[in-house]
């Protein structure tokens, strides 16, 4: 029986292993080697130029602004996102009798999420038309005309305006989780609570928040990896960057993507690439240490 | 807008997610008798924010349908009005003129090879990572899992320079590889968990009348992990359906263009040839598909998204 088990076993496991390795694995092994070459793609020989790519970036004030921005988005998205997906879920299991019309919108919400963020993209480059788009026009409607922008032409607002956009869809999928995690809290907490007179706010405050905190951390990571991506988005936003605000919405993934695939400076694109892990790791370390509470086990 | 084939998207087991709604606090407090007036009032109250974000999210989708539905003219003119009369013929150039119907026949070949593949090739490792003990167990899962670690953008540069040398550009069955190849870490890890927890009687009596493990596997353990291969399949048909950053590198070729990509270089185009109302009726087709899935299979994807957030 034993021996026969590895019949099974290993061409189980092959398909797996051989695809996972050939298109996953290898190309993050030889991204790390690539970086340490000055490759153009045209030469069989890729010139080894050590750690000059690292340097020549962290010299590069382009980079660096890309760089600032990512970290401008790091907080602005986790921040938005949590805080507008906390306050729906907790509305939503929080409040007395059931909020009428949850099932609705926890459909609606949640949409987004399903939805090509290429769509998106492009919906919103017309939702925010200056001339013609819904939210222009919307201000305009309600008196507000001082408030109207080119906002994707400013350079001023073009960052946000796509922040935006991302908090948007994604508030509905975290209020999901959140609700979830929020159920899961045994009632009787907020009973006896309610016995000892604490109002709604500090029932959130003491018993909701500290006992869903470790799913809160996990939202943050996750906010805080797609914060140091952002490149669809972004890349369908400013139209490929061909806009001329659309440099003040470059992101580092974006400049990656300009580094290799319009300037063929691949070991460069490549460090960037490994620059970007390096940053995912040490943050997803940061914020686990940062937010490290207490565990309440119940 | 969430789900792609090597997104760092849900980490942790996906085992016993929570569908039923539970007792919860909001219960806890009508019990001990507190719903009075303050809680109607709270009601009331709690539905203008409510009311105020669905509005945002439906209104820009609305809008685009709508848009779809008018002609050129309309759009510029009167944004925000009804059509005169629908425009059908929108989608009929959207198809044909503007190239979509070409983008979704590539995309049906891509992902009719990418999704059978994904699950296939994840439920056979899952299976045989949970369910057998052999040296280096423990190790492969770790090895597939860390893949959901990894930014995709590391391995682009190289994985273009490799599906050249594989002569796999923009070739069908080579963004196929990929797709399966960046499944593989979240649909292995998910399978894996949901293996793990089906009972191990029905095989081993499976194997006591003579069945072979393949029988074991294909006619008994698989039509068992029936709905974690539904989650999955769900899950990965968003995931490529919506890609965009790996075609966007892997297929150049406009004439093999998938359907996220396309409608991008549609948009790019259509800004300098003023047909708007094609490219919205572009974008309501590539909506469509999406929008029927999340109809049909709300509950499930809803709880199979968010699985692993949960126990995070």
């Amino acid at each position: 029986m034993n021996h026969h088990k590895y019949r099974l076993i290993v061409p189980f496991l092959l398909p797996a292993l051989l695809l996972y390795s050939v298109f996953v694995l290898y190309p993050y092994v030889q991204a790390f080697y690539l970086s340490l070459t000055s490759w153009t793609g045209v030469s069989a020989n890729k010139p080894w130029v050590g750690l000059k790519n690292y340097t020549t970036l962290l010299t590069d004030g382009r980079f660096l602004e890309a760089l600032g921005r990512n970290g401008q988005l790091l907080i602005v998205l986790p921040l938005g996102t949590i805080l507008v997906a906390l306050a729906f879920a907790a509305m939503f299991t929080q409040g007395g009798t059931g909020i009428m019309g949850a099932g609705f919108y926890r459909i609606v919400y949640f949409f987004p999420q399903v939805i090509s963020a290429v769509i998106v993209g492009i919906l919103f480059q017309y939702v925010y038309n200056p001339r013609y788009g819904l939210l222009n026009t919307t201000l305009e409607w309600m008196g507000l005309e001082s408030l109207t922008r080119t906002w994707l032409g400013d350079p001023a607002t073009i960052l946000w305006a796509i922040a935006f956009v991302f908090i948007w869809g994604a508030v509905g999928f975290y209020m999901v989780i959140f609700i979830a995690s929020m159920q899961s809290i045994p009632t009787s907490f907020y009973e006896a609570a309610v016995l000892d007179g604490a109002t709604r706010w500090r029932q959130f405050r003491d018993i909701t928040l500290p006992l869903m905190w470790e799913t809160i951390r996990t939202a943050l990571i996750y906010i805080a990896i797609q914060a140091l991506d952002m490149f669809v988005l972004i890349q369908v936003m400013t139209g490929g960057g061909s806009t001329a605000a659309s440099r003040n919405a470059e992101v580092v993934a974006v400049y990656m993507y300009v580094e290799a695939f319009t300037k063929n400076r691949w070991g460069s694109a490549a460090a960037v690439g490994v620059i970007l892990l390096i940053l995912t790791m040490l943050l997803s370390v940061v914020i686990m240490r940062v937010t490290r509470r207490e565990t309440y086990e119940y | 807008m969430g789900m792609n084939p090597g997104d760092a998207t849900p980490a942790a087991p996906p085992a016993d997610v929570q569908t039923a709604p539970e007792p919860s606090g909001a219960q806890a407090i009508t019990s001990v008798g507190r719903a009075g007036l303050g809680a109607r009032l709270y009601q009331l109250l709690a539905q203008i924010p409510l009311l105020l974000w669905a509005a945002m999210v439906i209104l820009p989708f609305l809008w685009m349908i709508m848009t779809a539905l008018k002609t050129d003219r309309e759009i510029l003119t009167d944004p925000f009005g009804w059509p005169a009369a629908f425009q059908w013929e929108n989608f009929e150039r959207a198809w044909t003129t503007a190239n979509i119907g070409t983008y979704f026949f590539n995309t049906l070949i891509v992902m009719a090879m990418s999704l059978t593949g994904t699950l296939l090739v994840s439920a056979m490792a899952a299976y045989v990572i949970a369910r057998f003990d052999f040296p280096g167990n423990r190790a492969l899962y770790l090895l597939f899992t860390a893949g959901l670690m990894f930014p995709i953008f590391l391995g682009l540069v190289p994985l273009y320079f490799l599906m050249d040398d594989l002569r796999l550009l923009n070739t069908y069955h080579g963004l196929a590889f990929v797709y399966i190849a960046y499944s593989l870490p979240f649909t292995i890890f998910f399978l894996a968990g949901f293996f793990k927890t089906l009972p191990g009687e029905v095989a081993e009596a499976g194997i006591m009348d003579g069945a072979s493990q393949y029988q074991v596997f294909f006619q008994i353990m698989l039509p068992m992990a029936k709905p974690g291969l539904i989650a999955m399949g769900i899950f990965n048909f968003l995931g490529q359906w919506n890609q965009f950053l790996l075609p966007l590198v892997l297929m150049q070729n406009e004439s093999r263009y998938v359907l996220s990509q396309g409608l991008n270089f549609l948009a790019v185009q259509q800004g300098y040839n003023n047909d708007y109302s094609a490219l919205f009726a572009a974008m309501v087709i590539v909506m469509v598909p999406t929008l029927i899935v999340y109809i049909i299979f709300q509950r499930r994807l809803e709880s199979g998204l968010t699985a692993g957030a949960l126990k995070g």
